[in-house]
Parts: structure tokens; sequence; C-alpha cells
């Protein structure tokens, strides 16, 4: 261990606790622009405090235990939340990865990793823990059922999540997050794979509002129907702890769809691979990171687009929508690979796909709407 | 009487085409009406700084209204305290000390926690003496404190007279002494009113 990599994980992580208050307040303000109203505006100039308001009150509160709770795992379940989704984020590249870089700072925690992508999907799945053990631990038949259904919604979409990146993973040839990142740097614009993926693209951005249960996912939460889904007893820090899971999660997906899609800090004409000008480290940072910024946005736009699913349309999406989906493109991916036909294919192919599979679905049995004169 | 058969027409939901099966488009324009309020004018009204402009019939905290002569106009009939619905109104009712009416209200209290702010009390006041204003923001520490007495209910007149907020809503013509010594010109409400 060098002291580097702990001087790394201590920013990282307070990085993204304070990214993750100031997302919630992003969050109600994009809310209240939503819906034509103002937003917290009263802590601090433009309500910028209002995250160390909500942070002290989350702090402050009593740390009520219901009796009747499983204490170890009531207590487990709240940071394994947080603790998986931190983790998720040590293989993810932060910052450009076209080394040497002038300052010689790192913006990756655990540098070449070959498993990265396999990595962050291992972790990240750990966090179906946080849910079912909260639900478990709370000893109560709402959050049991609640756990029980935001699992198999996790676990459902996590399938064609990790199929739609698989796609990636084919034609870059590595799960090292840094190398595929590099590959599409290196090739240019014309190599960001969402050029050659965008089904997978779409796929893997509705799985990740799935995983990190955002709306029109958002069933473990639904605010408004349940009693409060898995963290029904939960309340004050621990309760916090898992929003802090969810966010952070938020933020990760993000910089995987940055990364695996879309370039990652790459950027024709002011970041570009290997092209190390004054200040064009700091000039790639912000590239990445503003393109986090619009995948995080579009995400909560979505929250405000979008009522949420059935719970019945929510497994028929996942298993007979994007399970099919992730699958044809996978092997789309591989046909085109084996028999080295042209890259140009799989975006076209992709509109078929689309199309194609979608009619198919639709004109179902499964999916047919009964017409009165049936009912 | 049971709807016949051949009256009920069955309307079935259209099948979706490939366009809406794809559900993208359908996003897109969604996303679109979501950005696009983003960006339209906020309604909210910050409200200790802003304050709204409530319309002239907005039923608020109650005032009990002077006549020409600076004395309070009610002539203690009972007819509010008897259609009010929420019994909020406690009237005690004394003779005169005036010579054009019999009675004047030595006491005269209303319970704003209790009021309903129907408005039934001015529609049944005969002398418009009772009116109800666009106060709104009616706060106080106690219960004690919200028992509205006469001097309170007048000291209200006083504060919302001539703002322009207010109104004559019950306007009956002559109906008793009261009312006829104020009718010819009377400018409590700020503006004089033809069909008196």
């Amino acid at each position: 261990m060098n002291w580097t990599t702990v001087a790394l994980i201590i920013f990282v992580l307070s990085f993204l606790q304070a990214t993750c208050a100031y997302l919630i307040y992003l969050e109600r303000k994009v809310a209240a622009w939503v819906q034509d109203r103002k937003g917290p505006n009263r802590v601090g100039p433009w309500g910028l405090l209002q995250p160390i308001a909500d942070g002290l009150k989350f702090l402050f509160k009593e740390q009520v235990v219901p009796s009747h709770v499983n204490l170890v795992l009531y207590f487990v379940a709240p940071s394994i939340a947080v603790v998986t989704t931190s983790l998720a984020f040590a293989v993810v590249p932060f910052g450009p990865t076209d080394a040497p870089n002038q300052s010689g700072l790192r913006y990756v925690i655990a540098p070449n990793i070959d498993i990265g992508l396999l990595f962050v999907f291992a972790i990240s799945s750990l966090n179906v823990y946080a849910i079912i053990l909260g639900g478990w631990s709370s000893n109560n038949k709402y959050s049991l059922l609640g756990a029980l259904r935001s699992s198999a919604q996790i676990i459902s979409y996590e399938i064609p999540l990790a199929l739609a990146a698989l796609g990636i993973v084919c034609l870059a040839g590595s799960l090292n997050l840094e190398k595929i990142l590099n590959m599409q740097a290196q090739t240019g614009l014309r190599g960001w794979f969402f050029w050659y993926q965008p089904l997978a693209c779409l796929l893997f951005f509705v799985c990740a509002l799935a995983e990190s249960n955002r709306l029109p996912f958002d069933l473990p939460e639904a605010e408004q129907e349940l009693v409060g889904g898995y963290h029904t007893e939960y309340s004050g820090l621990k309760f916090a702890l898992f929003f802090l899971g969810e966010y952070t999660h938020v933020i990760t997906v993000s910089f995987l769809l940055s990364i695996l899609y879309f370039g990652g800090w790459h950027l024709p004409g002011i970041a570009e691979y290997g092209v190390h000008y004054p200040g064009a480290e700091l000039v790639k940072l912000l590239v990445l990171w503003v393109k986090v910024a619009i995948f995080i946005l579009l995400i909560m736009l979505v929250r405000w687009t979008l009522p949420r699913f059935r719970f019945d349309q929510l497994m028929h999406l996942a298993w007979l929508g994007l399970t099919p989906l992730a699958l044809l493109n996978l092997l789309m991916v591989m046909v085109v690979q084996h028999f080295e036909l042209d890259y140009w294919l799989l975006p076209v192919s992709t509109v078929g796909i689309l199309v194609g599979g979608f009619t198919l679905l639709t004109s179902r049995e499964l999916t047919k709407v009964p017409t009165t004169s049936e009912v | 009487m049971p709807i016949a058969k051949s009256e009920i027409r069955w309307v079935d939901e259209p099948p979706m085409r490939t366009w809406e099966a794809i559900y993208l488009p359908a996003i897109l324009d969604g996303l679109r009406t979501t950005v696009r309020h983003m960006f339209a004018p906020k309604i909210t009204l910050e409200f200790p700084e802003q304050k709204p402009q409530l319309p002239p019939h907005f039923k608020g905290v109650h005032r009990l209204n002077r006549d020409e002569q600076g004395r309070v106009r009610c002539v203690a009939c009972y007819l509010c305290a008897t259609a009010c619905p929420a019994h909020c109104i406690d009237i005690v009712a004394a003779p005169s000390p005036w010579p054009d009416r019999e009675k004047y209200p030595e006491v005269f209290v209303i319970d704003e926690l209790r009021c309903i702010y129907c408005g039934m009390c001015e529609e049944a006041c005969p002398v418009d003496a009772i009116e109800l204003t666009t106060l709104y923001d009616l706060t106080g520490y106690s219960r004690e404190e919200m028992l509205f007495d006469k001097e309170k209910l007048l000291a209200i007149y006083d504060y919302t007279v001539g703002k322009g907020t207010e109104r004559v809503r019950t306007k009956r013509g002559s109906l008793g002494p009261a009312s006829e010594i104020i009718a010819p010109d009377h400018t409590i409400s700020g503006f004089s009113d033809d069909r008196l």
C-alpha cells in the first residue's frame, strides 16, 4: 500500500459524498423547475447550503431502532448499500487515462485492473444484499415485501445490463475500463462505441436506471404507493446511507455510460489522445465530468418524464424486452467480429433489431390488450 | 332503468404500432415537455417577501364596519350569530346610546379559530355591519388571542378601510334606521354606489 492510494481513496470518498449531497439538492431543484416551481432557496444563496442543513438534520435526528429488528443485520444493511456502491467506483477512471500525466496525478484508485468492468458489476450486484437484508432484518411484512420485489427487479435488470456491456467487451477485447476508454480516444470521435452500439447504450442506460432504483423503476422506494419499501423501519442517518448508496450508484453509472459509450474524457479538438498542451489534463477532466453531469441531469429529467412501471410491466420489460434485445445485440457483435465484417453493419442492424424486436414483442399474445368483445 | 344493450358502444384501445411500440419517440416527446417546463417562468410566490394579490371577494378575517359618525354600525340583531354554521359569533346586546336605533352590541366577539370563513354572517347582516376582508395571514400565540372582540374588529376596519381591497357585498337598500342613515352617500367602501 502506498500513501498516494490512501490519499486518493480519501479524496474520492469525500468527493463522492459531497457530490451526492449536492445531487440531492440538484434533484430537488430540477424537480422544482420541471414543475414550474423555484425549489429550495431559503438556506444560503439559492439554497446552496440546503444539503448541509439536510445532512445536519439526518445527523441529529433521533436514531430510532424498532424493538423487533434483527440488530446486526439491521445495522449492516445500510452500510452495505454505501460500501458496495463506493467500492465499485474504485476501478472507474474519473480523469484522463492517457498517461503520463504532467501533474503526476492518478485519476483512478486502482489503475489497470484487467477485470475492471467485471469488478464493477460484481460489486454493485452485492448491493442487492443491502436491500434484502434491510427488508429482512426489519421483521416487518411491508419491508420484506418491498425488499422482495426490489431484489427481483435488481437481479432481473442485471442480466441485460451485463449483456449490453458485453458487446463493448467483445468489440474492445478487454474488460479494462482504461483500455476501453483509450481505445475510443485513440480512434477519435469515430471510435466512440456509441456509434457501434447505440442499442446497447440504450439498454445500458435503461438497466442502469433500474439498477440504481431511479424512476421509472423506483419500485423499491415508490413513496406514493408503498409504506416505504425495504427502508420502512429506517430513519435518520441509516436512512440517509441508503440514499447515499443510491446517489453514488447514479454517479458510477453515469461515469460508466460516458466511459463505455461516449469516449470518456475524449472530445475531438480539445481533448485528444496523447495531446499534452498546458492544461490539457484539466480540460480532459472537465470534459469527462461534463459528460457525467449531462447523464445525471438526463436521469433526473427522465424521472419527471415517465410514470412508474407496474411490477408485471417491469418484469415484462426486463425479460421479454431488454434481455432478448441485448442477446441479439451481442450476437450481432459476435457475427461481425467473427466474420470480420465492416463495423458499420452494427448500427444499421441495430435499427432493424430495435424495430423488428419491438414489433414482434408487441404483436405477441402476451402483451396483447384484450379487446372489449373478448372481455 | 337499465341501459339497453343496443345503446352500449364499446370503444377499443387502438393497437400499438411499431412507432409507439418502440416507446422512444413518445419518451423523447415527454422529455421535450419536461425540458420546456424547466425553462418556463416559475409560478412560485415567495411569500413573506411577495404578497399575493387577492380578489376583493376573498373571505378572510372579519371586520365590523363603522358608520359615517364613526360608530359601530351593528344593531345587535343577532342575524349573523344565527346564520353562523360554526356558532363562532357571540353578541351581547344593550340599549343603544344613540337615538336612531334601539340596540347596539355591548359585546361582539368572533372566535376566529372556530370560524369557517363561509361569509354567511355578512350575507345575513341587514345593515352591512359585518364584512370579511382580504386579510388572510392570521396568526396568534394562544386561543384567547384569537377571540376577536368589538374593538379589535373595529380596528381591523380602520386598518383595511380605503385600501382598495374591500367591497360592501350586501346592498339591499334601506332596511332599518341604521342603514338609512348611511345609505345616501356612504363612502365606507371607498366608492359610491349608484343604486343606493
